[in-house]
């Protein structure tokens, strides 16, 4: 490749960045700004007077720490259960050749073709007969069992299917059940496939905005999406640098990890069943 | 005496012969079942019966407040068809997710074909693209709506370069093509990495041999690069369709649907009937529009694959 044609690359690639990059730079600086900066003409780069007042009424006026807990377990749970449901549902389709096996596999696929949105009032009335509205629990089953855990068990299974035979009949010689096989013969091989599994299942759930304005409404219930958006003056104006800090305290740890770990990210995602 | 006596020699001998029930074929089954239950029983309970259900109550009417619930046939289904706000919902649910599923492809092929070249520094470049995937998606939204405010950063910095700028999210086209641009550039990343490691499949002696064949860039493009990467394409273009029929987070923060009905998708539209003016019967029916038209597009999909869908066998 010729140098002028590189530097034609490298320079697209710059301008290209600034959509992605700059929203989450302006996101951070201008939390940090004071109020009478945050709409200066021309506008700063960096603020010019550092202050944390925004942070602290972030915690200030709503029960942040405890709404970032909730996101926080919450998700955990979510991302634990669907490895446990994927990892087991993909390997019976992918390794046990039983009887029903296609047939549950088209009922479980079917769950892609089902976006929550579309049960969403059905499941609201189910949750409200069980008297589960406004707890955490339909943010957690209705994840971890429901449409949105199809695509980990697809995953899963497409991953599953690429194990050579004869590891699982070195295995059975060795005395092993199903099961034993599962757990200690295929389940450690697929590091990637639970990588992939987990880092999504933690940004959806992280990210879930819907089913929470559905099924919460205490502020002390609310996850981290749903309270960023509750920090408003007494005219349902936005509190701009508030709503700025809380979405860099909710956006910071998983950008560091990201970062940190992003070759497993982007490659784990990549490189497994997804590839289709 | 002997006939007696011989009975009972004989069961001994018959006995290794007859197999134990729990064979390894029968165990496997019992496992089978065992290990997709959880799964299926989940699908069952939080798919297939509120499926059931969603279709029940669409022929119901239910108003929650006044707790009414009463069978009124296909009286919802005349009413979806003399909605009128049905047909500016469906127009723009069609703008967005077209606007949407074109962008985000050609952008996400694009970008994997710059960094798929042989450079310095791509991977921080995949890094800086893909980081929205991980902010959270309220956070992402939130900013952008800062950034596009009549006296915010994105028209300070027009004015700056002698730009009056519009008022992005009050204006019924701009508020338009402000929600598709800032799902865009949060989704985006996601589908480039699909693209790049499709792209790191291809091999190499094919490019040399179209090259040796005088094939332009272009060329190449076109009838190497494209048709083997094709079953990538497919995949994420299903995955982009169905994703922008639900979009629902950024409509809610930036626009409310408004200005006027311009971004009140059917997702919103449904949301606003059953849960702010609590008609569960008629959300209901809706719903079991938006689920006839995922299954409509990604049934045509996956029929049109066959068309151009190029397979290596």
């Amino acid at each position: 490749m010729s140098r002028r044609l590189k530097l034609l690359v490298y320079g697209v690639l710059l301008i290209c960045c600034v959509p992605f990059v700059f929203p989450t730079w302006w996101m951070a600086t201008t939390s940090l700004k004071p109020v009478n900066e945050i709409f200066a003409f021309p506008p700063r780069l960096l603020p010019q007077d550092v202050t944390f007042d925004a942070y602290r009424q972030v915690f200030a006026l709503q029960p942040f720490g405890q709404q970032y807990l909730n996101s926080l377990y919450i998700a955990v749970l979510v991302t634990l259960g669907t490895l446990v449901v994927s990892s087991l549902a993909g390997y019976a389709f992918a390794r046990i050749p039983f009887r029903g096996s296609g047939v549950v596999f088209v009922v479980v696929l079917a769950g892609l073709l089902v976006p929550n949105e579309v049960t969403i009032i059905p499941l609201y009335r189910m949750f409200d007969g069980l008297g589960l509205v406004n707890t955490h629990w339909p943010l957690i089953l209705i994840p971890m069992l429901g449409a949105p855990s199809v695509l980990a068990t697809f995953i899963m299974r497409q991953f599953f299917i690429t194990l050579p035979r004869e590891l699982e009949e070195a295995g059975r010689v060795d005395g092993l059940g199903r099961f034993g096989l599962f757990w200690q013969v295929s389940l450690p091989l697929a590091k990637p496939a639970i990588g992939a599994v987990s880092i999504f299942t933690f940004l959806h759930s992280w990210n879930l905005f819907l089913e929470p304005i559905v099924f919460l409404s205490s502020k002390d219930k609310f996850t981290i999406p749903q309270a960023l958006t509750q920090y408003v003056d007494a005219y349902g104006g936005a509190l701009w640098n508030v709503q700025l800090a809380a979405a860099t305290l909710s956006a910071l740890p998983v950008l560091v990890i990201f970062v940190l770990a992003q070759r497993q990210f982007v490659e784990g995602l990549a490189q497994t069943g997804l590839k289709g | 005496m002997t006939l007696l006596a011989s009975k009972p020699a004989a069961a001994p001998a018959r006995a290794p012969e007859r197999a134990p029930y729990w064979t390894m074929r029968r165990r496997d089954e019992l496992a089978g079942w065992l290990m997709v239950t959880p799964q299926l029983a989940g699908i069952v309970a939080f798919v297939i019966v509120p499926l059931g259900l969603v279709v029940w109550y669409s022929l119901h009417e239910w108003n929650v407040l006044a707790g009414t619930f009463d069978f009124v046939g296909g009286a919802n289904y005349e009413q979806l068809t003399s909605d009128p706000r049905l047909g500016p919902a469906l127009q723009a649910t069609g703008l967005f997710s077209v606007g949407l599923v074109v962008l985000n492809l050609s952008l996400a092929l694009f970008l994997a074909v710059l960094l798929n070249q042989k450079l310095r520094g791509t991977v921080v470049f995949r890094t800086l693209f893909f980081s929205p995937v991980v902010v959270t998606l309220v956070a992402w939204t939130i900013v952008w709506g800062f950034l596009l405010q009549d006296n915010g950063g994105v028209n300070g910095f027009l004015q700056q370069l002698g730009i009056d700028g519009p008022n992005w999210l009050r204006g019924e086209s701009t508020a338009m093509i402000s929600v598709i641009v800032v799902q865009l550039f949060k989704g985006v990343g996601l589908n480039m990495v699909l693209f790049l490691a499709a792209l790191q499949g291809v091999p190499a002696e094919l490019y040399e041999a179209a090259r040796i064949d005088g094939a332009s860039a272009w060329a190449r493009f076109r009838r190497v690069t494209v048709p083997l990467i094709s079953p990538t394409i497919l995949l994420t273009s299903i995955l982009t369709v169905v994703g922008s029929l639900q979009v629902f987070a950024q409509i809610a923060v930036l626009t409310q649907g408004g200005p006027g009905t311009s971004t009140t998708v059917l997702v919103y539209y449904l949301y606003q009937q059953a849960f702010q003016f609590h008609h569960f019967g008629y959300g209901a029916t809706i719903s079991l529009l938006l689920f006839v038209i995922v299954l409509a597009l990604t049934v045509l999909q996956w029929r049109m694959r066959r068309r151009w869908v190029f397979h290596e066998s």
